[in-house]
């Protein structure tokens, strides 16, 4: 583990050695896909396979039995808003991990964008401590790229990246002065750090709430034009090639934007980007009558746009899925639409609405998982979203084809701002386990 | 570690071969053969110098304005002291007492220096080029002393003897020069030094404060500072030019200490006895640990000074012969 939030949660106490049989193992980092048992002690993959028990039971060890459903690595969710410090109200990281858990998520990374911001090691330090407390989802975070995530002046990336922090990003907003960006990336080769950047002309984007086009025109709100998105990545591209940095572009919305990556990627530049749940699922058409709650950023674009998005994540263009967790409180949201808050929760809907990509015949379901797992573990570095040997015991069991129906009252988020309450839903997180301990357990169908 | 001590010589050895220049604007564009004349006879001042006492008359009758731009302490000082001990009458002139402030541009300053018959203009301007523009247009010997963040031919030039002086030789040496390249003007002038005389230079520096095109000047970049140490015979530290940047290169002064500041763990890379530098003015526990500056075994940072007063003295001495051979100092001077 790269800083001290990374550390084994339960370090204190190692989870006893337990037995996972009858299970249906799933590892995309391997390419993995086989009926068979998995034993973890100590916190650790002890051993898998197919021939594990076939011949004698496992004795004297807890025994889990997944009557053949989906064993695979942990969800890494790498982008949620965990609102402490600052913000208690709307989510704590205690809660937020509680989310995590009920979702499938055993490891997350968390924006900067606090109050007060995560820009110091001071921050860093707080964010894992109160993880450590909290003794359940490993939690990362990233730190501000700019004092104050005000896009002005560097942060102390050497610094920060020795305390822990992964990546640098100012997070929610974008980073806008080109001279500011262009030395960011540059510096960040010292430290052969990761930066990630909210891909949007905040100058395009002031004061307006959605995407821009018919349905703004319509209801008469200001617009956030697609072009604010593709301007920004192709002007990071530029700068990216220029100082060689490793550059993550973070959820990704429109059809121009994955173009522009596509065309990048081909042409050999280091960088990645994901997207969120949201940008694959909804459109524009969802928010019908000023429904504060699909308000997010950046704003749900065209069909031709969710369209895109999906190929984008067929075709390899977008590496990873995040959940982009946003928690609201009631007062955030229940204003008319321009004055709402962006932002949904999304840490219990991460796992169903990408398992929906695999269900509606879009990507094959280790693809999917991919997205979740491997893929944003390898950008960020970490030695997570793999079953192998040796590795951390984070491990999601899940049926990918139970049927429910999302219920943002239930939801262990403090914050119940979700755009997909009463949607039916498949695919469900049944028990997950983070470092051999088994942190939650779904009510039987 | 014991210096190369030339044979003692009344006067300034004879040249091998003829300088071609008429001023010194920069390192760019000298000859080894060059280089290595004005080090000879540097030798032969730093001798004079420690002998004490003995003032030249090599320059009597001649004028000296030391005409700078911007604040300097130990290169104005040193040029005058250089000037004097030759027996000219130096002569100080900064921006700040002039008709600078008031608005003068620097080719009615030129006009008004030829009007004075000033035989040797030395210029400090923090614009690059503003010495060279000056040059064309005076009727003076002109030195730079340092314009914008191009050349400082004499701070490159007296780090070159403290060198020689030091380890015999400037060839093959590796020579890492840390800091600021970006905005340092002594970075400038050192790598085309070194490079003329066929040391091997590396450039250390967080990548904000690296030329994009560095790797055109002939040297070695690193971001890693221990890399960039490995074996170094000389470490030569620059400061951070807080006054040349707009907006910030680095985060925090503690965050570039960290990892760019030279302190004995970082210096551990480097030879064993390697030399450290550093042209002043330094800034303890930015890009130096105080007690690496003061190693009284390894830091040369006051022999540099020495070597300062030297080197300008050889350079005066060699420019000034055209001068001197041609017409005899003004009667009424002095």
């Amino acid at each position: 583990m790269p800083g001290p939030n990374g550390r084994n949660p339960h370090s204190g106490a190692p989870a006893a050695a337990t037995a996972y049989v009858n299970a249906r193992i799933v590892d995309p980092a391997s390419g993995l896909d086989i009926k068979g048992a998995l034993v973890t002690e100590g916190g650790l993959v002890r051993d898998f396979g197919p021939a594990l028990f076939k011949d004698s039971p496992p004795l004297a060890l807890d025994v889990v039995d997944c009557q053949g459903k989906i064993l695979a690595p942990g969800l890494v969710d790498m982008r949620v808003q965990l609102r402490e410090p600052g913000e208690e109200h709307k989510e704590t990281i205690a809660t937020a991990a509680e989310a995590a858990s009920a979702g499938g998520v055993t490891a997350m990374v968390c924006l900067p964008n606090t109050e007060p911001c995560i820009d110091d090691v001071a921050g860093v330090e707080f964010v894992a401590r109160r993880a450590r407390e909290a003794r359940a989802t490993k939690v990362f975070c990233y730190a501000a790229a700019t004092l104050g995530a005000e896009g002005k002046e560097l942060a102390e990336m050497g610094l920060l990246g020795e305390m822990g922090a992964i990546g640098f990003t100012d997070g929610i907003k974008a980073l806008a002065d080109s001279q500011v960006m262009r030395r960011i990336l540059a510096y960040s080769r010292a430290f052969d750090a990761l930066v990630l950047q909210h891909p949007e002309d905040p100058a395009l984007a002031r004061g307006a709430a959605m995407n821009e086009g018919e349905t703004s025109m319509r209801l008469g709100l200001p617009g956030i034009p697609a072009l604010a998105e593709v301007m920004m990545i192709e002007r990071d591209l530029r700068l990216v090639e220029m100082t060689g940095a490793r550059f993550h572009i973070m959820h990704v919305s429109t059809a121009e934007g994955v173009d522009a990556i596509r065309r990048a990627k081909a042409r050999g530049l280091r960088i990645t980007c994901d997207t969120a749940p949201p940008y694959f699922t909804l459109t524009e058409n969802d928010i019908g009558e000023y429904r504060t709650f699909f308000k997010v950023s950046p704003p749900l674009r065209t069909e031709r746009d969710r369209e895109a998005v999906i190929a984008g994540l067929a075709d390899g263009t977008i590496d990873a899925i995040a959940s982009d967790h946003a928690p609201q409180d009631q007062d955030a949201k229940r204003v008319p639409f321009a004055q709402a808050e962006f932002g949904v929760v999304g840490l219990e809907t991460l796992l169903p609405l990408s398992l929906a990509l695999y269900q509606k015949g879009r990507m094959p379901l280790i693809d999917v998982l991919k997205k979740l797992t491997a893929a944003p573990a390898a950008i960020l570095r970490l030695p997570l979203g793999r079953i192998a040997k040796g590795a951390s015991a984070d491990l999601v069991l899940f049926d990918p084809d139970r049927p429910w129906v999302v219920d943002a009252k239930r939801f262990k988020s403090k914050s119940k701002n979700s755009p997909f309450d009463e949607m039916p839903v498949q695919g469900k997180a049944l028990r997950t386990i983070v470092a051999g301990r088994t942190l939650y357990e779904a009510a039987p169908a | 570690m014991s210096p190369i001590v030339r044979p003692e010589r009344a006067v300034a050895p004879a040249p091998a071969v003829p300088f071609r220049h008429r001023h010194l604007l920069g390192i760019e564009g000298l000859s080894a053969a060059e280089i290595t004349e004005i080090l000879d006879i540097a030798d032969h001042y730093v001798e004079l110098n420690r002998r004490g006492g003995a003032k030249s008359s090599l320059l009597r009758g001649r004028t000296m304005v030391n005409l700078f731009f911007e604040s300097s302490t130990r290169t104005r000082t040193s040029f005058e002291l250089a000037g004097k001990r030759l027996g000219a009458d130096a002569i100080n002139m900064s921006a700040d007492g002039s008709s600078v402030k008031k608005g003068e541009t620097l080719l009615d300053t030129a006009i008004t220096l030829n009007a004075m018959h000033v035989d040797v203009l030395i210029v400090r301007h923090p614009e690059s080029g503003a010495v060279k523009l000056l040059a064309d247009k005076v009727n003076c010997i002109v030195m730079n002393g340092g314009d914008g963040q191009h050349e400082h031919p004499t701070q490159a030039l007296l780090d070159a003897l403290t060198i020689r002086r030091r380890k015999g030789r400037l060839q093959g040496l590796i020579v890492t020069i840390c800091g600021d390249v970006l905005h340092s003007r002594v970075a400038r002038s050192n790598i085309h030094l070194l490079n003329i005389m066929g040391a091997r230079v590396r450039v250390v520096a967080p990548p904000t404060l690296l030329p994009g095109a560095i790797g055109r000047m002939g040297v070695e970049a690193f971001t890693d500072m221990k890399k960039g140490l490995a074996d170094a015979d000389i470490v030569m530290m620059l400061r951070l030019q807080n006054e040349r940047m707009q907006g910030r290169y680095v985060p925090s002064t503690r965050e570039y200490f960290r990892f760019f500041g030279l302190d004995y763990d970082k210096l551990g890379a480097a030879k064993p006895d390697a030399l450290i530098m550093h042209p002043g003015p330094m800034n303890r526990g930015v890009e130096i640990d105080s007690e690496v500056a003061d190693d009284f075994g390894r830091s040369v940072i006051q022999e540099q000074v020495e070597m300062g007063v030297a080197v300008r003295m050889a350079c005066l001495d060699i420019l000034t012969r055209a001068l001197r051979s041609n017409t005899p100092p003004a009667e009424d001077a002095n």
